[in-house]
């Protein structure tokens, strides 16, 4: 994919390193705040959680596929099997500071549903392929969520000019990264 | 005419057995009438021993010690020749310079446990109030109390805290108890095939090896040693049908099929005809040669009695509340006998305590058994784990 090895001049992230890593999750890496804990749902192969553990960043995993999970823990990582649909309701709610869902959301059957359990006051949510950004930014809205930041990128992985209306996000938006906290909690 | 054959009788290996379960071919540690070991069942156990191996070295800061728990059929000898067999140690393809479980940077301690009959005090030991063996008058142990003992041993070796504790099967329990029981002296735990309490299937399998081994009329209702005779037959078929559950249906069909030994057509007989048959009795003989047959009463019922969360009112979240401890759960997709399931539900109980927890199913049809075999994404997902756990405690 074209967003591969994109390069992001972000701060805190040693220049070296960007390298390895996709934008998307350079751009959540950044705003996730050092020593906090993270659960990333959804977290693949575990190279955010990587990402995250350089930068002093308490991470954990859960992740559907088998495989995927097992390469996460033979690097080390704290990554469970189980699925965003049915296991979130297991852990304690305000247990993590962020949960990220890097390319999940879309892949649940009830994107709704996994975002009003998340186990968190605050979550993040790159790349909403399944819908438009303009359609994800009215179900926050529906749920009570609130969008503290968002950026969105290019085709190249390169983030769009803030102050762009939505429409242009809409058209040549191909990831979107938010940054939601809950309004009302223990909705 | 019908050909009745049984399990043979290694009877050379009474002595050496009686021998080993006193004055083992191990380390040993002895704490005297001071140092009582307080079992669950309200008993002072007291003067006691425990016999132990240990791998590698302990470095200056003391920070690099790993205990290994066995389980129900084995014993201390983990990675070295079995005094008895003259057999590698039953986890050397795990155990060793550059494993996954690496003596080149860990120091690892394999305990025989409490009601074991490797050397450590249990039924097969002599009672010294009475100088006599112990037989059924050793008091019923548990899970929690083979800890316990090993928690003095550590102690005694002038360990704090453990950078691991990790076993499969029993030991998995003993894994589990460690970080329930003492938590702050556990630094990463490496669960392996087990479950935070046997189920009733489970129960059932253990109260059919004890019932054959209470049937055979060499039992002398445990004190067989006075009589001169072990019930090897007894113990024998216990063996064979625990060594059914370590295994998988695909995993005998795979390795034995219905083929036949040494012989083309069925001998219309009991004979073992089958290679199954054949390997199942082998299972139990050599058993008998290594194991006393009260020691598997004893082990089995510390099994059948584990339970955390019922020592935690009932929830088992309760037990590891708070709890710092790096978890790493290990199951096996064919294993029926410590199925994922059991796994899965520990997870979500550390899940709720925000345990840092892995876990991994791995695909294998070898059955319960895989955690002693060599399989490779087993062996890349331990070594990683204590990795991790070495450099998040310091170690170079």
């Amino acid at each position: 994919m074209s967003m591969q090895q994109q390069v992001l001049p972000l701060p805190g992230v040693v220049a070296p390193d960007t390298g390895h890593y996709r934008g998307d999750h350079l751009l959540v890496a950044e705003m996730v705040e050092r020593g906090s804990k993270v659960l990333d749902v959804g977290c693949g192969e575990g190279d955010l959680l990587q990402l995250l553990e350089t930068r002093g960043i308490d991470g954990r995993g859960i992740e559907l596929s088998r495989e995927g999970v097992n390469r996460c823990v033979a690097k080390g990582l704290a990554v469970v099997q189980g699925d965003a649909d049915t296991d979130l309701i297991n852990y304690p709610d305000d247990a993590f500071d962020y949960v990220i869902l890097s390319q999940t959301l879309q892949a649940t059957r009830q994107p709704r549903v996994v975002l009003e359990n998340l186990p968190a006051t605050w979550y993040d949510t790159p790349n909403i392929h399944f819908c438009t950004i303009k359609d994800f930014v009215q179900l926050c809205d529906e749920i009570n969520v609130k969008m503290e930041r968002a950026v969105a990128l290019d085709m190249y992985g390169r983030p769009l000019r803030v102050n762009l209306p939505w429409w242009f996000w809409n058209m040549f938006g191909e990831q979107g990264v938010f940054l939601l906290s809950r309004a009302e909690k223990g909705k | 005419m019908v050909d009745l054959q049984s399990i043979p009788s290694p009877a050379t290996h009474t002595e050496d057995r009686a021998h080993e379960a006193d004055h083992p071919s191990s380390l040993l540690a002895r704490f005297g009438p001071d140092q009582p070991l307080k079992l669950d069942c309200g008993i002072d156990l007291a003067p006691f021993q425990i016999a132990y191996q240990t791998y590698g070295e302990l470095n200056a800061d003391r920070s690099n010690a790993i205990m290994i728990c066995h389980a129900l059929p084995l014993d201390q000898h983990g990675a070295n020749v079995h005094p008895l067999t003259g057999k590698p140690g039953w986890w050397e393809i795990m155990v060793g310079p550059g494993r996954p479980l690496d003596t080149d940077k860990y120091f690892f301690i394999c305990s025989n446990v409490i009601g074991g009959c490797m050397g450590s005090t249990g039924p097969a030991s002599t009672n010294p109030a009475t100088g006599k063996v112990w037989g059924l008058d050793f008091p019923i142990i548990t899970i929690p109390d083979m800890v316990r003992a090993q928690a003095m041993l550590v102690d005694r070796l002038g360990i704090d805290t453990l950078l691991c504790v990790t076993g499969g099967s029993m030991g998995g329990m003993q894994a589990l108890q460690w970080t329930a029981a003492y938590p702050k002296r556990v630094f990463s735990a490496l669960s392996v095939a087990t479950s935070t309490r046997h189920s009733a299937q489970n129960i059932a399998f253990h109260e059919l090896g004890r019932q054959a081994i209470m049937a055979d009329p060499d039992w002398h209702h445990g004190r067989y040693f006075e009589q001169g005779t072990h019930p090897h037959r007894g113990l024998g078929v216990a063996r064979m049908a625990g060594h059914i559950t370590y295994l998988s249906d695909a995993a005998l069909h795979r390795k034995f099929g219905r083929r036949m030994q040494d012989r083309e057509l069925p001998t219309f007989s009991f004979d073992a005809d089958f290679q199954v048959e054949s390997y199942l009795r082998y299972q139990g003989s050599s058993f008998v040669e290594r194991f006393d047959a009260n020691s598997y009463l004893y082990l089995t019922r510390a099994m059948d009695y584990f339970d955390i969360a019922a020592d935690h009112d009932g929830v088992l979240a309760q037990a590891f509340r708070g709890i710092q401890t790096r978890f790493c759960v290990v199951s096996f997709t064919s294993d029926w006998l410590f199925p994922t399931a059991e796994s899965r539900a520990l997870v979500h109980a550390l899940n709720a305590s925000s345990a840092r927890v892995s876990f991994a199913e791995i695909e294998t049809d070898r059955g319960h058994d895989a955690f002693l075999l060599d399989v490779p994404e087993f062996f890349d997902i331990s070594r990683a784990f204590l990795q991790s756990a070495g450099k998040a405690r310091g170690l170079t």
